[in-house]
């Protein structure tokens, strides 16, 4: 419960600098990317992009990779939420089809 | 916890240490704060019963006479909105939960004050947009915003009220938020988990709920804006979209949305029981891990809203059963408070009045949701007025009274000032009979096949629907003397002591109303949640 456990670790500027500009490509990257067909790899490159970008913004900008336990505990239980909804959600539209509508 | 009542000192409380309305605009007291949000959440729950009351009295007759189909489709849109959003929602947490959270673990305030304050000024800005929609002409989508209605037929304005919601919900995020971390920050010395109120475990159960799941119905409302403003395809079929998609978003959030309104009652209603049976609550343990569970399972039965939406008829089953899963622990708390009064020395004040209220009338809201989360049954009931009876048992026999018994239970302690006894407790009998008055008629006409969302209906129905608006009538005159006898209570009720229940607790050693600081000095806890043999017996309020 003490407020004194933790140390305030001081991020040096050029790691919030090299962040930045590793956002910046990377949008450039996704900007290209979008002009070139993959095909059905087109949504799992730019979603790879995405999520890489932010978990630079979660672990450095937002401090996570210095915080405490508890901070990443709260932080992958935000994430594990995430996945929860989008996979029984998604699982309701992979069944959808297994049982054929009477008449149709 | 408690060795001896604390003497009731003629000193500066946080309603007087400071004057004037900066002193309160800019204010970062949590008690100010809930004070605050006591006044804006009262006047939204005023406005949303003018809107009940209209719709009852259009279904007081088969025709529609009082109004047009598309006025009625706005009033039933705006008192859902009102209610679930600007009441239910924010209710116990911000204006108790607020007040108390400190107070119960000996801090001197919340974690982050400011926030706290800000949180209010995000509410009252989501109302202002509310209200412009209310004042230009209203939203006609139900409090739902089901696509594709909301996003390419709706005349109303659908973007208002979504964005008014939108940033509404910011509010309740940093609530949740401030909870969670003055729970494990800020309690005094000695105050471990297993030693918390049940309150506070609540509250700490439902500030889980409305970080993971108010940002999925922020964004949800966003992208049907996005698609109503600018054409981009989520769930419209037209664009691309898939309109089941919606549905699957919008009650991740507003299913756990109603474990948001009903476990800070059930908070209350452990504190309550507890105290006016003078006993530890039976199962402590079993109590606060059942708010966990309702927390956890709760997110997993969002599915049967859906039942008859399209959704795949395998994730309705998986649905139908989290959704009898989720009854374990509801059943749990309510077994453990009938075991707390056994044997207990009950005392029938008004609180308590309100709590053996609820059990009874979340017992049946909760028995119904059984009939709805069988996938069957939930075929004949879909969109009827069964539902409504049932999210009314839970939402206003559960939830508002919960909010009642508290309001009642630490009014002393938030004003220093008693209140009638006898016309608080002819208004619990009020309410507890408008309200069985109201809603049980539905469960019949609901069963009977009428459908909900409609302002004729034939001249069978009429019966149970003049029963419905007769019963709120009652309940109308239960819930306004409340209004007049807590405001005459503050300048003319008796003076309050410190304990004047005779409960255990940290926020009743300190004086009524608290200091600024809560406490003269930071609380130390060296006993279990709930010792009642600390409690001197003559500290035990009459009349």
């Amino acid at each position: 419960m003490s407020d004194h456990n933790e140390q305030h670790h001081i991020v040096p500027i050029r790691v919030y600098i090299a962040v930045f500009l590793t956002l910046i490509a990377m949008t450039w990257v996704t900007a290209y990317v979008s002009t070139v067909d993959l095909g059905r790899l087109n949504i799992f490159v730019a979603l790879s992009i995405a999520i890489f970008k932010a978990s630079l913004v979660i672990l450095f900008f937002m401090h996570v990779k210095y915080g405490t336990k508890l901070t990443k505990m709260i932080v992958l239980a935000g994430l594990y939420w995430l996945l929860l909804l989008l996979f029984i959600a998604m699982a309701d539209l992979w069944t959808r089809g297994w049982m054929g509508v009477p008449g149709r | 916890m408690i060795t001896a009542p604390a003497p009731v000192k003629e000193t500066k409380n946080y309603l007087n240490a400071q004057t004037g309305l900066k002193s309160w605009l800019l204010t970062g007291d949590h008690k100010r704060i809930a004070v605050m949000y006591l006044i804006v959440v009262t006047a939204f729950f005023a406005l949303g019963g003018v809107f009940a009351s209209l719709i009852r009295l259009e279904l007081a007759t088969p025709a529609g006479d009082l109004m047009e189909s598309n006025q009625y489709n706005k009033v039933f849109t705006m008192h859902g909105v009102l209610m679930v959003f600007f009441f239910l929602i924010p209710s116990i947490p911000a204006t108790l939960g607020n007040f108390l959270i400190p107070l119960m673990i000996g801090a001197k305030d919340l974690a982050f004050p400011k926030i706290n304050l800000l949180s209010w000024y995000i509410y009252m800005l989501g109302g202002v947009f509310t209200l412009y929609v209310l004042l230009t002409g209203g939203v006609d989508t139900g409090w739902t915003f089901y696509t594709p209605f909301s996003t390419s037929y709706s005349n109303g304005y659908v973007v208002a009220a979504g964005l008014g919601i939108f940033i509404n919900g910011f509010s309740a995020i940093l609530t949740g938020l401030n909870f969670i971390v003055t729970i494990h920050r800020m309690r005094a010395p000695g105050l471990t988990w297993f030693r918390l109120p049940l309150f506070v475990w609540a509250h700490y159960a439902t500030s889980a709920i409305m970080i993971l799941g108010t940002p999925v119905v922020a964004v949800t409302l966003f992208l049907l804006v996005l698609e109503r403003g600018l054409h981009i395809g989520f769930f419209d079929p037209a664009y691309g979209g898939d309109p089941v998609l919606f549905q699957h978003l919008f009650w991740f959030y507003s299913h756990p949305a109603v474990y948001i309104m009903i476990l800070p009652s059930m908070g209350v209603i452990s504190e309550v029981i507890s105290t006016f049976s003078s006993k530890k609550p039976f199962g402590y343990t079993f109590i606060a891990f059942s708010s966990v569970a309702i927390a956890v399972f709760g997110f997993l039965v969002w599915g049967h809203h859906l039942f008859v939406a399209g959704q795949s008829i395998y994730a309705g089953l998986v649905f139908s059963i989290l959704s009898y899963v989720v009854a374990i622990p509801s059943a749990i708390k309510v077994f453990n408070w009938a075991a707390t009064m056994y044997k207990g020395r009950v005392r029938l004040e008004t609180p308590m009045l309100y709590a053996l209220g609820f059990i009874g009338l979340f017992t049946v809201g909760g028995l119904t949701g059984i009939f709805l989360s069988s996938l069957g049954m939930d075929v004949h009931l879909t969109d009827t007025y069964f539902v409504v009876a049932h999210f009314h048992y839970v939402m206003v026999g559960g939830a508002l009274l919960g909010y009642l018994a508290g309001l009642h239970f630490w009014w002393p302690k938030i004003f220093g000032r008693m209140y009638s006894q006898v016309w608080s407790k002819v208004s619990a009998a009020l309410v507890f009979v408008g309200f069985n008055l109201t809603f049980f008629p539905q469960f019949l006409l609901g069963y009977m096949g009428m459908p909900r969302r409609y302002h004729v209906y034939p001249p069978e129905f009429q019966v149970f629907n003049v029963l419905s608006s007769a019963g709120a009538s009652v309940l109308a005159l239960g819930l306004i003397l409340p209004a007049i006898y807590l405001t005459w209570s503050l300048k003319h009720g008796a003076i309050a002591s410190a304990n004047p229940w005779g409960a255990t607790g940290l926020e009743w050693q300190t004086s009524s109303p608290p200091i600024s600081e809560n406490f003269e000095v930071t609380p130390v806890v060296t006993t279990e949640a709930y010792d009642y043999s600390t409690v001197p017996q003559e500290v035990v309020h009459v009349g």
